[in-house]
């Protein structure tokens, strides 16, 4: 699992540009599902049939990122926001495009860094005039943070666990399903980041009967942090609500059922805000029940997250029991 | 001119229908069919048996406005925007109220009567009244309802070198491209889309892509133009005169890559000058659009316009031909190798 996140972690993916993440996923989940299509939005969706209750599965494979907006006639690249990024965040971060070239971020001079907008920083790529900016990157390109992965041992840090986390848990959970008692939507999908949206069309297509996004969560296990009762190591959450869901009590009830019946480790998780695809996919046509599992995460869209590999562990774990238990709703 | 007719047309959003008859009246005989949806949505269908990609071209009817919300004993009127408005710029406006039309100015307390500290802040839209003339609230009934909408009374003109002002050029502007588009011969299923509510939250858009279903859209509108001072350079989103502006991401979509692409390589081809729209923020239906059923492929065309969502914008005339150009190329080009995407 640990090679498995450093793997994903690696690759450069924000929303709009999750190609190189689908192909390295579709390559890894190909001999262990029935089916696997792209659809137009570019999710990427993988049957596997055990029949009964269709069940889709869905995390989103697309990171935060920054995108081109103009360059300036020294070379300074502006840009905007993709997903939610706080400027205080961004100060002295390297960011990779598509082509590897690597800019750093800087700020005009902020008297008061409460005064700090994404409006007064740029992106220095080195280029020494406006010709030579645009010999390597053009308006409208999209970059991510450039940070390695890092083990910790039971614990790693890297960018974008939000959310190759979810889509590790989801490969690691296809593998491992022997006897799948449900037809299995697993969906991979793109621009959760900036609106839920590959959620949207992809539950429209697939019309399943039960939606579960793994996704991560926030944590309230650090210093001074928000009053939060999900930490690190105390297992998979079982999400109750976020701004945009509250999980149907069937499907609260069922996880919470699995995860007692296997002896999983798990939490429940009430987060104050946020949503994940599962907000999309429950208000899909008339309405489909639908739940979420985490993985609890610290340092949230930033480009050092942290997870603890237990959490991860429980959370394929609660997604197998799932798959393999015969769901009657 | 038709930009002119359509600028002076009034349709705040929900009452798009003098805009609706203006647009049906001029299409009728030259399309497949045309049908109003139960939102509104003008919808006219052209060359249905053709095989192809099935496109839609949408552009909205509607403007921002105001709407009556109380009318005081004396007969002014109490006033809410419509759509997002500054309302610093509604004071001393002239104004046509309702479905009669009834002239009106947007009125306030004189600048002798302010007190020193309202006279350091701008006026709050309820500090404002429409003054119909009415000697009280049961003559202003006569005339007004409760619900009626309000449209700015502002006849547009060309002047300047190649400019064009008036009114509510977002989006009739998009209407007066979609309906010189809708005069040539395409070897493709088209579906036009004069859309309603778009100024209110992309409404008309999201129920028309539903109904048609298209493969792909394009969106055409009006964006703000930042070329005026004290803006720095890289805060201009587009630039009046520079050709249509491309968008390649907003609040409510991430074009396609592919697809700005082949726009820029159609245009590119054609000798059309383009500009990249470039900023982030800001909406248009073509969000919506993207999000309908299992998803659609979208893009935004827009003619950069300065001062807009007020009772006056600015557009370049050379940007809307170069915009209609850009349109019919594209089609063009999808006749001979179809689907970009």
């Amino acid at each position: 699992m640990k090679e498995l996140l450093r793997k994903l972690t690696t690759i450069a993916a924000p929303s709009g540009r999750e190609e190189p993440v689908r192909t390295f996923i579709a390559a890894e989940i190909q001999d262990y599902c029935d089916e696997l299509k792209v659809d137009t939005l570019g999710n990427l969706i993988a049957i596997k049939r055990g029949g009964g209750t269709k069940i889709q599965f869905a995390a989103h494979m697309d990171e935060i990122g920054i995108i081109v907006t103009t360059i300036d006639e020294k070379g300074f690249l502006r840009f905007g926001n993709i997903g939610g990024i706080s400027p205080h965040r961004l100060i002295a971060q390297r960011v990779r495009f598509k082509d590897g070239t690597i800019g750093v971020i800087g700020s005009e001079k902020v008297d008061d860094l409460k005064d700090l907008t994404l409006e007064k920083l740029y992106i220095d790529i080195g280029a020494a005039s406006e010709a030579e900016a645009k010999t390597k990157v053009g308006v409208g390109e999209i970059a991510a943070f450039d940070r390695d992965f890092a083990d910790l041992g039971q614990r790693v840090v890297a960018k974008a666990l939000d959310n190759r986390a979810g889509c590790a848990v989801l490969i690691e959970a296809l593998k491992r399903v022997e006897k799948p008692q449900n037809d299995l939507y697993c969906t991979f999908t793109v621009q959760e980041e900036v609106g839920l949206r590959g959620a949207r069309t992809s539950a429209f297509g697939i019309e399943p009967d039960l939606g579960i996004a793994l996704d991560v969560t926030g944590t309230g296990d650090t210093p001074e942090a928000p009053k939060l009762a999900m930490k690190l190591g105390g297992g998979a959450a079982i999400k109750i609500k976020d701004s945009y869901l509250i999980t149907h009590p069937l499907v609260k009830d069922l996880l919470t059922e699995l995860a007692e019946q296997h002896g999983i480790p798990y939490q429940y998780e009430v987060l104050p805000f946020g949503g994940t695809d599962a907000g999309a996919i429950h208000l899909t046509k008339a309405g489909i029940p639908s739940g979420v599992i985490s993985i609890p995460c610290r340092y949230l869209h930033s480009p050092s997250e942290m997870l603890d590999l237990n959490d991860l562990e429980a959370a394929v774990r609660l997604v197998v029991a799932t798959m393999e238990h015969p769901i009657t709703l | 001119m038709l930009l002119k007719e359509l600028s002076e047309l009034n349709g705040v959003s929900s009452r798009e229908t003098p805009v609706r008859h203006f647009i049906r009246d001029r299409i009728g005989g030259k399309v497949d069919s045309i049908s109003t949806d139960r939102l509104g949505n003008l919808i006219a269908l052209k060359g249905q048996t053709k095989k192809g990609p099935k496109i839609m071209l949408s552009a909205h009817m509607d403007e921002v406005g105001l709407m009556v919300v109380g009318i005081d004993p004396s007969g002014l009127l109490k006033i809410k925007t419509v759509g997002g408005i500054d309302e610093r710029v509604l004071i001393s406006k002239r104004v046509l109220v309702g479905p009669k039309q009834i002239p009106g100015v947007i009125g306030a307390k004189p600048i002798h009567l302010q007190e020193r500290e309202e006279r350091q802040n701008p006026m709050k839209i309820s500090a404002l009244f429409v003054d119909v003339g009415a000697t009280d609230r049961s003559d202003a009934e006569k005339d007004v309802k409760i619900g009626d909408l309000i449209a700015f009374d502002v006849k547009a003109e060309a002047f300047g070198d190649g400019l064009f002002k008036g009114k509510a050029l977002d989006d009739r502007a998009g209407c007066a491209v979609l309906l010189d588009l809708i005069e040539n011969q395409y070897d493709l299923p088209l579906a036009f889309a004069f859309t309603v509510q778009e100024e209110v939250g992309l409404r008309g858009a999201t129920v028309a892509a539903f109904g048609l279903n298209p493969d792909l859209a394009f969106v055409v509108e009006t964006t703000s133009a930042g070329d005026v001072p004290p803006l720095k350079n890289h805060q201009a989103s587009t630039r009046l005169g520079q050709g249509p502006a491309i968008s390649f991401m907003d609040h409510a979509i991430i074009v396609n890559p592919a697809l700005v692409e082949q726009l820029v390589a159609v245009a590119e081809e054609a000798g059309i000058a383009y500009q990249f729209r470039q900023a982030t923020s800001g909406g248009t239906e073509a969000g919506v659009i993207n999000q309908a059923r299992t998803g659609v492929p979208a893009a935004v065309i827009s003619i950069p316009c300065r001062y807009i969502h007020s009772p006056v914008s600015v557009l370049n005339l050379d940007d809307f031909a170069q915009t209609i150009k850009l349109l019919d190329a594209v089609l063009r080009k999808i006749e001979q190798r179809g689907l970009p995407v």
